[in-house]
Protein backbone atom coordinates (compact mmCIF):
# COMPACT_ATOMS: atom_id res chain seq x y z
CA UNK A 1 0.00 0.00 0.00
CA UNK A 2 1.21 3.69 -0.79
CA UNK A 3 1.75 4.66 2.66
CA UNK A 4 3.74 1.58 3.84
CA UNK A 5 6.47 2.55 0.92
CA UNK A 6 9.65 3.88 2.50
CA UNK A 7 11.98 6.01 0.29
CA UNK A 8 15.74 3.84 0.17
CA UNK A 9 14.33 0.68 1.18
CA UNK A 10 15.40 -2.19 -0.91
CA UNK A 11 13.11 -5.12 -1.45
CA UNK A 12 15.22 -8.30 -2.66
CA UNK A 13 12.10 -9.89 -4.63
CA UNK A 14 13.77 -13.50 -5.40
CA UNK A 15 15.93 -14.93 -7.41
CA UNK A 16 15.77 -17.11 -10.79
CA UNK A 17 17.86 -19.73 -12.87
CA UNK A 18 17.60 -19.47 -17.04
CA UNK A 19 17.40 -22.60 -18.25
CA UNK A 20 18.41 -22.94 -22.17
CA UNK A 21 15.04 -24.85 -22.85
CA UNK A 22 13.25 -21.74 -21.63
CA UNK A 23 15.42 -19.35 -23.24
CA UNK A 24 14.96 -20.84 -26.54
CA UNK A 25 11.56 -20.91 -26.11
CA UNK A 26 10.82 -17.36 -24.81
CA UNK A 27 12.67 -16.05 -27.77
CA UNK A 28 11.11 -18.32 -30.49
CA UNK A 29 7.92 -16.43 -29.66
CA UNK A 30 9.27 -12.81 -28.79
CA UNK A 31 12.91 -12.43 -29.93
CA UNK A 32 13.96 -14.97 -32.47
CA UNK A 33 17.29 -13.77 -33.39
CA UNK A 34 19.91 -16.43 -33.62
CA UNK A 35 22.01 -16.01 -30.57
CA UNK A 36 18.78 -16.44 -28.70
CA UNK A 37 17.15 -19.11 -30.39
CA UNK A 38 20.59 -21.59 -30.83
CA UNK A 39 23.51 -22.79 -28.58
CA UNK A 40 25.98 -22.44 -31.45
CA UNK A 41 24.53 -19.39 -33.11
CA UNK A 42 25.12 -18.16 -29.71
CA UNK A 43 28.85 -19.69 -29.44
CA UNK A 44 29.43 -18.07 -32.81
CA UNK A 45 27.92 -14.64 -31.94
CA UNK A 46 29.68 -12.01 -29.84
CA UNK A 47 28.26 -13.22 -27.18
CA UNK A 48 30.22 -16.33 -27.10
CA UNK A 49 27.10 -18.08 -25.79
CA UNK A 50 23.24 -18.85 -25.99
CA UNK A 51 22.27 -15.76 -24.15
CA UNK A 52 18.39 -14.79 -23.11
CA UNK A 53 16.31 -12.15 -24.80
CA UNK A 54 16.25 -8.99 -22.74
CA UNK A 55 12.53 -8.67 -22.24
CA UNK A 56 12.89 -12.64 -20.74
CA UNK A 57 15.22 -11.09 -18.04
CA UNK A 58 13.02 -8.11 -18.08
CA UNK A 59 9.82 -10.20 -17.60
CA UNK A 60 11.32 -12.30 -14.91
CA UNK A 61 12.02 -9.55 -12.62
CA UNK A 62 7.86 -8.34 -12.94
CA UNK A 63 7.23 -12.13 -11.69
CA UNK A 64 9.58 -12.05 -8.98
CA UNK A 65 8.23 -8.41 -8.27
CA UNK A 66 4.50 -9.75 -8.07
CA UNK A 67 5.48 -12.81 -6.15
CA UNK A 68 7.39 -10.40 -3.99
CA UNK A 69 4.14 -8.04 -3.29
CA UNK A 70 2.22 -11.45 -2.70
CA UNK A 71 4.36 -12.29 0.33
CA UNK A 72 4.09 -9.00 1.86
CA UNK A 73 0.03 -8.93 1.49
CA UNK A 74 0.22 -12.25 3.20
CA UNK A 75 1.94 -11.28 6.26
CA UNK A 76 -0.32 -8.13 6.75
CA UNK A 77 -3.34 -10.46 6.60
CA UNK A 78 -1.88 -12.52 9.04
CA UNK A 79 -1.53 -9.34 10.99
CA UNK A 80 -4.93 -8.51 10.68
CA UNK A 81 -4.47 -5.51 8.56
CA UNK A 82 -6.10 -4.06 5.36
CA UNK A 83 -4.42 -5.46 1.86
CA UNK A 84 -5.39 -3.85 -1.36
CA UNK A 85 -4.16 -4.91 -4.97
CA UNK A 86 -1.29 -2.50 -6.75
CA UNK A 87 -2.19 -1.07 -9.79
CA UNK A 88 -0.74 -0.65 -13.10
CA UNK A 89 2.76 0.55 -14.55
CA UNK A 90 2.69 3.54 -17.32
CA UNK A 91 6.45 2.20 -18.15
CA UNK A 92 9.80 2.54 -17.45
CA UNK A 93 12.79 4.71 -18.13
CA UNK A 94 16.51 3.61 -18.53
CA UNK A 95 16.65 0.05 -18.91
CA UNK A 96 20.36 -1.53 -19.52
CA UNK A 97 21.15 -4.79 -19.67
CA UNK A 98 24.73 -3.84 -18.94
CA UNK A 99 26.02 -8.06 -19.39
CA UNK A 100 24.24 -11.27 -21.23
CA UNK A 101 22.35 -13.48 -19.22
CA UNK A 102 23.76 -16.96 -20.43
CA UNK A 103 22.30 -20.61 -19.84
CA UNK A 104 22.42 -21.67 -16.29
CA UNK A 105 22.84 -18.18 -14.85
CA UNK A 106 20.88 -17.09 -11.63
CA UNK A 107 19.40 -13.78 -11.36
CA UNK A 108 18.70 -12.23 -8.17
CA UNK A 109 15.89 -9.40 -8.59
CA UNK A 110 16.29 -6.18 -6.48
CA UNK A 111 13.22 -2.77 -6.14
CA UNK A 112 14.27 0.12 -4.27
CA UNK A 113 12.13 3.10 -4.09
CA UNK A 114 13.53 6.21 -5.05
CA UNK A 115 10.10 8.43 -5.19
CA UNK A 116 6.81 9.19 -4.52
CA UNK A 117 4.19 10.98 -4.68
CA UNK A 118 -0.13 11.61 -4.68
CA UNK A 119 -2.05 11.55 -7.74
CA UNK A 120 -3.15 14.80 -8.66
CA UNK A 121 -5.35 13.18 -11.59
CA UNK A 122 -6.80 10.19 -9.61
CA UNK A 123 -7.64 11.03 -5.74
CA UNK A 124 -6.82 7.66 -3.52
CA UNK A 125 -3.77 7.08 -5.83
CA UNK A 126 -0.29 7.56 -5.75
CA UNK A 127 2.62 7.02 -8.14
CA UNK A 128 5.91 5.05 -6.74
CA UNK A 129 9.39 5.56 -8.25
CA UNK A 130 11.85 2.70 -8.16
CA UNK A 131 15.25 1.65 -8.99
CA UNK A 132 15.25 -1.74 -10.20
CA UNK A 133 18.20 -4.28 -10.55
CA UNK A 134 18.97 -7.80 -11.56
CA UNK A 135 22.50 -9.33 -10.36
CA UNK A 136 23.94 -12.67 -11.53
CA UNK A 137 25.63 -15.41 -9.59
CA UNK A 138 28.85 -13.84 -9.89
CA UNK A 139 27.82 -10.49 -8.34
CA UNK A 140 27.68 -8.72 -11.71
CA UNK A 141 24.75 -6.18 -12.86
CA UNK A 142 22.79 -7.98 -15.58
CA UNK A 143 20.20 -5.21 -15.74
CA UNK A 144 18.44 -2.77 -14.18
CA UNK A 145 15.88 0.36 -15.11
CA UNK A 146 14.17 3.47 -13.10
CA UNK A 147 10.59 2.00 -13.02
CA UNK A 148 7.23 3.38 -12.06
CA UNK A 149 3.81 1.99 -10.54
CA UNK A 150 0.37 2.80 -9.26
CA UNK A 151 -0.24 2.34 -5.86
CA UNK A 152 -3.67 2.65 -3.76
CA UNK A 153 -3.68 4.75 -0.76
CA UNK A 154 -5.95 3.91 2.48
CA UNK A 155 -9.05 3.31 2.12
CA UNK A 156 -9.00 3.40 -1.46
CA UNK A 157 -11.32 1.95 -3.78
CA UNK A 158 -9.33 -0.32 -6.41
CA UNK B 1 4.01 -8.19 -44.15
CA UNK B 2 6.69 -5.83 -43.30
CA UNK B 3 7.23 -3.85 -46.10
CA UNK B 4 10.90 -2.65 -45.34
CA UNK B 5 12.14 -2.40 -48.59
CA UNK B 6 15.73 -3.29 -47.48
CA UNK B 7 16.08 -7.08 -47.04
CA UNK B 8 19.35 -6.92 -45.04
CA UNK B 9 19.64 -3.52 -43.70
CA UNK B 10 23.11 -2.12 -42.47
CA UNK B 11 23.84 1.33 -40.64
CA UNK B 12 23.86 2.94 -43.66
CA UNK B 13 20.43 1.98 -44.73
CA UNK B 14 18.89 4.32 -42.14
CA UNK B 15 18.11 7.68 -42.81
CA UNK B 16 16.87 10.34 -40.08
CA UNK B 17 13.26 10.98 -40.34
CA UNK B 18 12.27 8.28 -42.31
CA UNK B 19 9.11 6.53 -41.36
CA UNK B 20 7.94 3.22 -42.20
CA UNK B 21 5.43 0.95 -40.68
CA UNK B 22 5.17 -2.97 -40.27
CA UNK B 23 4.39 -6.00 -39.00
CA UNK B 24 0.17 -7.10 -37.96
CA UNK B 25 -0.19 -9.19 -34.80
CA UNK B 26 -3.56 -10.13 -33.82
CA UNK B 27 -3.59 -10.54 -29.40
CA UNK B 28 -5.79 -13.70 -28.20
CA UNK B 29 -7.13 -14.09 -24.64
CA UNK B 30 -5.09 -17.30 -24.35
CA UNK B 31 -1.60 -15.72 -25.03
CA UNK B 32 -2.42 -13.03 -22.99
CA UNK B 33 -2.92 -15.12 -19.85
CA UNK B 34 -0.27 -17.62 -20.95
CA UNK B 35 2.44 -14.70 -20.60
CA UNK B 36 0.74 -13.39 -17.40
CA UNK B 37 0.69 -16.64 -16.44
CA UNK B 38 4.78 -16.84 -16.12
CA UNK B 39 5.62 -13.16 -16.34
CA UNK B 40 2.99 -11.09 -14.61
CA UNK B 41 0.15 -12.83 -12.70
CA UNK B 42 -1.74 -10.24 -11.59
CA UNK B 43 -5.65 -10.37 -11.46
CA UNK B 44 -6.20 -7.67 -14.16
CA UNK B 45 -4.25 -9.59 -16.48
CA UNK B 46 -5.35 -13.32 -15.84
CA UNK B 47 -9.22 -12.64 -15.24
CA UNK B 48 -11.36 -11.14 -17.31
CA UNK B 49 -13.74 -9.91 -13.83
CA UNK B 50 -10.87 -8.65 -12.60
CA UNK B 51 -9.85 -6.78 -15.66
CA UNK B 52 -13.50 -5.04 -15.47
CA UNK B 53 -12.46 -4.10 -12.14
CA UNK B 54 -9.56 -2.51 -12.77
CA UNK B 55 -8.68 1.14 -14.69
CA UNK B 56 -7.40 -1.19 -17.86
CA UNK B 57 -11.46 -1.42 -18.17
CA UNK B 58 -11.21 -5.56 -19.40
CA UNK B 59 -9.06 -8.54 -19.58
CA UNK B 60 -5.61 -6.34 -20.68
CA UNK B 61 -1.76 -7.82 -21.34
CA UNK B 62 1.19 -7.10 -19.27
CA UNK B 63 3.36 -4.01 -20.72
CA UNK B 64 5.90 -6.61 -20.88
CA UNK B 65 3.83 -8.79 -23.16
CA UNK B 66 3.03 -5.35 -25.57
CA UNK B 67 7.10 -5.15 -25.20
CA UNK B 68 7.74 -8.51 -26.16
CA UNK B 69 5.37 -8.05 -28.83
CA UNK B 70 7.06 -5.27 -30.16
CA UNK B 71 10.27 -6.93 -30.31
CA UNK B 72 8.93 -10.03 -32.09
CA UNK B 73 7.64 -7.46 -34.68
CA UNK B 74 10.87 -5.56 -34.80
CA UNK B 75 12.77 -9.06 -35.44
CA UNK B 76 10.64 -10.23 -38.37
CA UNK B 77 10.23 -6.61 -39.71
CA UNK B 78 13.71 -5.60 -40.09
CA UNK B 79 16.07 -6.97 -37.10
CA UNK B 80 16.51 -10.47 -37.89
CA UNK B 81 18.92 -10.86 -41.43
CA UNK B 82 20.44 -7.39 -40.58
CA UNK B 83 23.73 -6.20 -39.13
CA UNK B 84 22.51 -5.30 -36.06
CA UNK B 85 24.60 -5.68 -33.16
CA UNK B 86 22.24 -5.26 -30.64
CA UNK B 87 21.32 -2.30 -27.91
CA UNK B 88 22.92 -0.85 -24.76
CA UNK B 89 19.42 -0.68 -23.56
CA UNK B 90 16.02 1.64 -23.86
CA UNK B 91 15.91 5.16 -23.08
CA UNK B 92 11.81 4.80 -22.12
CA UNK B 93 8.89 2.56 -22.55
CA UNK B 94 5.54 4.46 -22.37
CA UNK B 95 2.39 1.58 -21.57
CA UNK B 96 0.18 4.37 -22.84
CA UNK B 97 -3.34 2.02 -23.83
CA UNK B 98 -4.51 -1.33 -22.30
CA UNK B 99 -3.85 -4.09 -25.58
CA UNK B 100 -7.60 -6.30 -25.02
CA UNK B 101 -8.23 -9.71 -26.72
CA UNK B 102 -8.87 -9.13 -29.98
CA UNK B 103 -6.37 -6.29 -30.42
CA UNK B 104 -4.46 -6.18 -33.70
CA UNK B 105 -1.46 -4.26 -33.24
CA UNK B 106 1.26 -2.72 -36.15
CA UNK B 107 4.32 -0.99 -35.79
CA UNK B 108 5.21 2.48 -36.84
CA UNK B 109 9.26 3.10 -36.39
CA UNK B 110 10.93 6.76 -37.01
CA UNK B 111 14.32 7.21 -36.78
CA UNK B 112 15.38 9.64 -34.98
CA UNK B 113 18.93 9.96 -35.84
CA UNK B 114 22.45 8.11 -37.25
CA UNK B 115 25.75 8.70 -35.65
CA UNK B 116 28.77 6.64 -36.17
CA UNK B 117 31.00 5.07 -33.13
CA UNK B 118 34.15 7.14 -32.53
CA UNK B 119 35.41 4.00 -30.40
CA UNK B 120 34.21 1.22 -32.89
CA UNK B 121 34.18 2.34 -36.22
CA UNK B 122 32.96 -0.94 -37.51
CA UNK B 123 29.60 -0.11 -36.75
CA UNK B 124 27.11 3.20 -36.10
CA UNK B 125 24.31 4.00 -33.75
CA UNK B 126 20.61 4.32 -35.02
CA UNK B 127 18.25 5.60 -32.61
CA UNK B 128 14.71 4.76 -33.30
CA UNK B 129 10.81 5.65 -31.82
CA UNK B 130 9.03 2.91 -32.08
CA UNK B 131 4.86 2.77 -31.75
CA UNK B 132 2.98 0.25 -31.44
CA UNK B 133 -0.70 1.01 -32.81
CA UNK B 134 -3.82 -0.87 -32.63
CA UNK B 135 -6.67 -1.55 -35.07
CA UNK B 136 -8.39 2.20 -34.21
CA UNK B 137 -4.95 3.71 -34.91
CA UNK B 138 -4.03 4.31 -30.56
CA UNK B 139 -0.99 4.10 -30.25
CA UNK B 140 -0.50 1.81 -27.25
CA UNK B 141 3.00 1.80 -26.27
CA UNK B 142 5.79 4.02 -26.98
CA UNK B 143 9.43 3.15 -27.32
CA UNK B 144 12.38 4.98 -27.98
CA UNK B 145 15.84 3.24 -28.13
CA UNK B 146 19.60 3.32 -29.84
CA UNK B 147 20.43 -0.12 -32.12
CA UNK B 148 23.77 -0.89 -33.07
CA UNK B 149 24.54 -1.61 -36.70
CA UNK B 150 27.10 -3.00 -38.61
CA UNK B 151 28.80 -0.70 -41.47
CA UNK B 152 28.03 -2.33 -45.15
CA UNK B 153 31.40 -1.20 -45.91
CA UNK B 154 32.55 -2.80 -42.63
CA UNK B 155 31.19 -6.08 -44.23
CA UNK B 156 32.69 -5.59 -47.66
CA UNK B 157 36.09 -4.72 -45.75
Amino acid sequence: MYEDIVIGQRDELGAHTFTAEAIIAFAAKYDPQPFHISEEAGRNSHFGALVAAGWHTGGMWMRMRVEHARRVAAARAAKGLPVQQGGPSGGFKNMRWPKPVKAGDTVTYFSECTSKRPLASRPGWGIVFSLNTGVNQHGELVMSFDGSGFMPMAGAST
Amino acid sequence: MPDTAIPHPAFEDFVPGEITTYGRYEVTKEEIIAFATEFDPQPFHLDEEAGRASWLGGLAASGWHTSAILMRLNCDGFMVGSTSMGSSGLEEVQWLKPVHPGDVLTVRREILETRSSASRPEMGIVRCRFELVNQKGEAVLVQTNPIFFGRRSAEVA
